[in-house]
């Protein structure tokens, strides 16, 4: 049996690694292959597996990166992602991706589009528009029809068919995927000194960056191991944290929620492999199928509007339940427009339900750890006394 | 928008103003309906066939913004939960609730009677109208407009919209004003939209004249007022334009620039600048006196096209009224990508001879903001001609720093001088 250390290891060597030798590997395995890249939050990554690609999802450039370039096209009132992502870029370390995914976020992952097609106008990129009309008459059909232009354009990219079959196998493969990655939540949730989220976070991240069917491994592998493994179990406040889905906390911000008595058992970090909420049909027709997922059975987040007014937050105080939260840390990056104009409405909704909340700003190159280590200290703290 | 010198036209875009507010804060007497909604993707003559009356949050927040109140009203907000990253028209908005919410007649704004959240080009719309949602609790209409991402507009984003008018806006708007949709009386709307669009168009375009009859950036917000507002498809719009037209006509004949808020005729233009970017509302009019004190005359400006782009051809349709509406949404400047930006903005400069892009980034707005100094760098590339960028905000006057725009524009004039000097020497 792979022990839990050995197979986070690889993880973290994978989430390290801004030259991304392991996708490079992967392209340079096969004559033909292609990777496409991918923005947070969600892009259909089973049509990208299906086109015989590579999705590998950019996540900015974390606290290990030094931006040099990025800084002179970003003001300082925009957050960290976009400019670590254009050094990405013109550092060459993206020199081998094929294509760009930029799903719609918010107006400034949606403006780095155009960019990347002034930057690099031999990279095949598109900005992916999910409906924000939820009726699948309305705006289903319109993002089927989004979906097909995405398959053309990926079959144009490669040169060949992605078949329905392709399609329905890739469907499979990510449901499995996705299951697997509910199973690890649901564990940690259970057992969170047994699945520390430092460790949840990478596997997660990795997953990210390979193929599909070697993560369900890994996924199976970790919950075996994590299982069996004997790790004490200590005092720490149960919390779920949310306003992280794009551009992330540094690993470290991460560890040091924990290390301030906090087990997470509920969380947004970098979310798309938990956006669907269920498992996508297999039989019948497969964009439809992702359509209706998307509409259906998925996250409620900033970048998704809600229709009744009644609804807005529920999602997150039903995870909160779930888990068996005991607080929420809202922590965003500072500048997301998305996750600080939800705050007040989803920390109201949390208040409404008698949930303990705080809130923090962070940026992936935060090095100062001590201020987030304290807050979370005395909330863990206020939360062991009061409740 | 209170100004010293009144030419006929501003006088009367201010009687429409007025007359506005007053549907507005009347309508527990006259039982007009009331909705809130966007300049970009306003959809005016819709609301229109309704009965319903127009009112812009954003409009309220500029005009917060040159009364000077909009400070108070964002830190009010602030202190509310509001974070100090986010866009200031939400928070001066908000704030402005939380302080009883007074219109510009003295009278208290009634609550919306519905939300047309009309999301075109801009991400904070959305949670702007769920935060009111959330405080008004009334009938919320989203029609989502998808981002012309490719740089251009497909028939699955315009039969998306259309259907959304068709299955949620109007259903939605019958609803609420108890009016049955009346197509030929959109159709008659829109006919007054495209004369109206037409006027604008040639206003606009005067700016190529030297000296520029107008100013296409602090004159252009005037000038943009009617149709960005709640007055497209009104006939008052189109007298609007037609008086607007006159002016800048009469201008023309004289040799005379446009009027500057001290009355005086700015004729001695030394600088033609394209200016990309909403403009700071808190000093507006000192703002505007470091450009005309220095010879800067704005002769093209992205601004004046958030609410539509009629100078690319675009008109309302009364022979297509729900597509044309379509096109109008996916077409807002906002709603265009960078690539296209930098095209408008690179054939802007060229075509009006200016010397050069200003960019005036506004702190609050990702919208426009997010890639500007890519859209900077790419057409100077394209022109050659130098671009210089500037940064305030919209409406928090804690971000106008007077010493540091008037030292920034300086310095810019000095460049354009310096290339003037080089292109001279070099010929
Ligand atoms: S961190 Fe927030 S503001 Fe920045 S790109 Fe992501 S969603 Fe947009
Ligand atoms: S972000 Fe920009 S476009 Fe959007 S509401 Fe604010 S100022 Fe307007």
């Amino acid at each position: 049996m792979t022990s839990t250390a050995e197979i986070i290891d690889r993880c973290q060597a994978l989430f390290e690694d801004l030259n991304f030798s392991a996708a490079r590997a992967w392209k340079a395995a096969a004559p033909g292959r292609k990777v496409i890249g991918f923005l947070p939050v969600y892009a259909p990554l089973e049509m990208i597996h299906a086109a015989g690609c590579l999705p590998l999802g950019i996540f900015g450039g974390g606290d290990q990166m030094e931006v040099i370039h990025g800084d002179a096209y970003y003001q300082s009132y925009i957050c960290r992602i976009p400019r670590s992502t254009i050094e990405l870029g013109v550092t060459g370390r993206l020199d081998f991706v094929d294509g760009m995914i930029f799903p719609f976020v918010c107006d400034v992952i949606r403006n780095l589009s155009g960019i990347w097609k002034m930057m690099f106008p031999n990279v095949w990129s598109k900005f992916f528009d999910t409906p924000q009309n939820f009726d699948p008459e309305i705006g289903g059909n319109y993002y089927i029809h989004e979906l097909q232009e995405l398959r053309a354009g990926l079959e144009t990219l490669t040169g060949r068919k992605i078949t329905d079959d392709d399609l329905r196998r890739s469907i499979a493969l990510y449901n499995e995927n996705r299951r697997l990655v509910r199973e690890v939540y649901a564990f940690r949730a259970r057992e969170p000194w047994k699945a520390p989220t430092s460790e949840v976070y990478l596997l997660m991240r990795a997953g990210l960056m390979m193929d599909v069917a070697e993560h369900n491994r890994m996924l199976a592998d970790y919950l075996v191991a994590a299982a069996a493994s004997d790790r004490p179990q200590r005092d720490n406040v149960r919390v779920a944290v949310y306003g992280s889905f794009c551009e992330q906390p540094p690993l470290n911000l991460i560890k040091s929620i924990e290390m301030a008595g906090c087990y997470v058992v509920e969380d947004d970090y970098a979310l798309v492999n938990r956006f669907l909420t269920a498992d996508v049909p297999t039989d019948g027709d497969p964009v439809q199928a992702l359509a209706l997922a998307y509409l259906g059975q998925s996250v409620e987040t900033s970048c998704k509007y809600v229709p009744k007014e009644e609804d807005k937050g529920r999602f997150h105080v039903e995870q909160v339940r779930k888990a068996g939260a005991e607080g929420v840390i809202y922590a965003t990056p500072s500048f997301c427009d998305p996750a600080l104009l939800d705050r007040p409405m989803i920390c109201g909704r949390l208040k409404e339900a008698n949930i303990p909340h705080i809130a923090f700003k962070y940026a992936e190159n935060s090095g100062q750890m001590q201020p987030i280590r304290e807050q979370a200290g005395t909330f863990a703290d206020s939360i062991k006394l009061w409740s | 928008m209170s100004e010293a010198v009144k030419e006929n036209s501003m006088l009367l875009q201010k009687q429409m103003i007025a007359r506005n507010y007053e549907a507005i804060t009347s309508k527990h007497e006259t039982g007009r309906k009331v909705s809130s909604t966007f300049v970009p993707g306003n959809l005016n003559e819709l609301l229109m066939c309704f009965g319903i009356v127009n009112n812009l949050p954003e409009i309220n927040a500029i005009q917060n913004g040159m009364r000077k109140v909009s400070g108070s009203y964002i830190m009010e907000a602030e202190k509310g939960g509001h974070s100090e990253d986010v866009c200031t028209y939400v928070k001066a908005d908000i704030g402005m609730m939380g302080k009883g919410s007074i219109a510009p007649n003295g009278k208290p704004f009634p609550d919306p009677d519905v939300l047309l959240l009309s999301y075109t080009g801009c991400y904070t719309f959305m949670k702007w109208f769920e935060l009111l949602r959330a405080e008004y609790k009334c009938p919320t209409l989203m029609l989502h407009v998808p981002y012309e991402g490719d740089g251009h507009s497909t028939k699955n984003m315009r039969d998306y919209i259309v259907k959304q008018l068709k299955e949620v806006v109007i259903p939605g708007l019958e609803q609420v004003s108890g009016v049955k949709f009346d197509i030929d009386r959109l159709r008659e709307y829109l006919r007054n939209s495209a004369k109206a669009e037409d006027d604008l168009v040639w206003c606009l375009e005067q700016g190529k004249h030297k000296p520029s009859p107008i100013d296409a950036y602090f004159g252009g917000v005037y000038y943009i007022g009617p149709i960005f507002t709640a007055f497209r498809g009104t006939t008052d719009a189109v007298e609007y334009y037609t008086e607007l037209r006159k002016e800048v006509q009469a201008r023309i004949d004289n040799k005379l620039g446009p009027l500057t808020p001290d009355g005086t005729s700015f004729n001695e233009q030394k600088y033609r600048l394209v200016v990309e970017g909403p403009p700071n509302w808190t000093n507006f009019r000192e703002f505007w006196k470091m450009f005309y004190d220095e010879g800067a005359v704005v002769v093209a400006s992205s601004y004046t096209k958030v609410g539509g782009m009629y100078d690319q051809g675009f008109r309302h349709d009364p022979d297509n009224p729900l597509e044309s509406l379509a096109d109008y949404c996916l077409g807002c400047y906002t709603n265009r990508n960078l690539p296209t930006r930098v095209d408008i903005l690179a054939k802007y400069v060229e075509e009006y001879e200016a010397d050069g892009l200003l960019i005036n980034s506004i702190k609050s707005c990702n919208s426009f903001s997010a890639g500007q100094l890519m859209i900077m760098k790419e057409v100077e590339r394209r022109t050659g001609k130098p671009g210089a960028f500037i940064e305030t905000d919209l409406v928090d006057p804690r971000y106008f720093s007077a010493a540091n725009i008037k030292n920034r524009l300086e310095s810019y004039f000095q460049m354009i001088e310096q290339k003037r000097r080089g292109a001279s020497k070099a010929a």
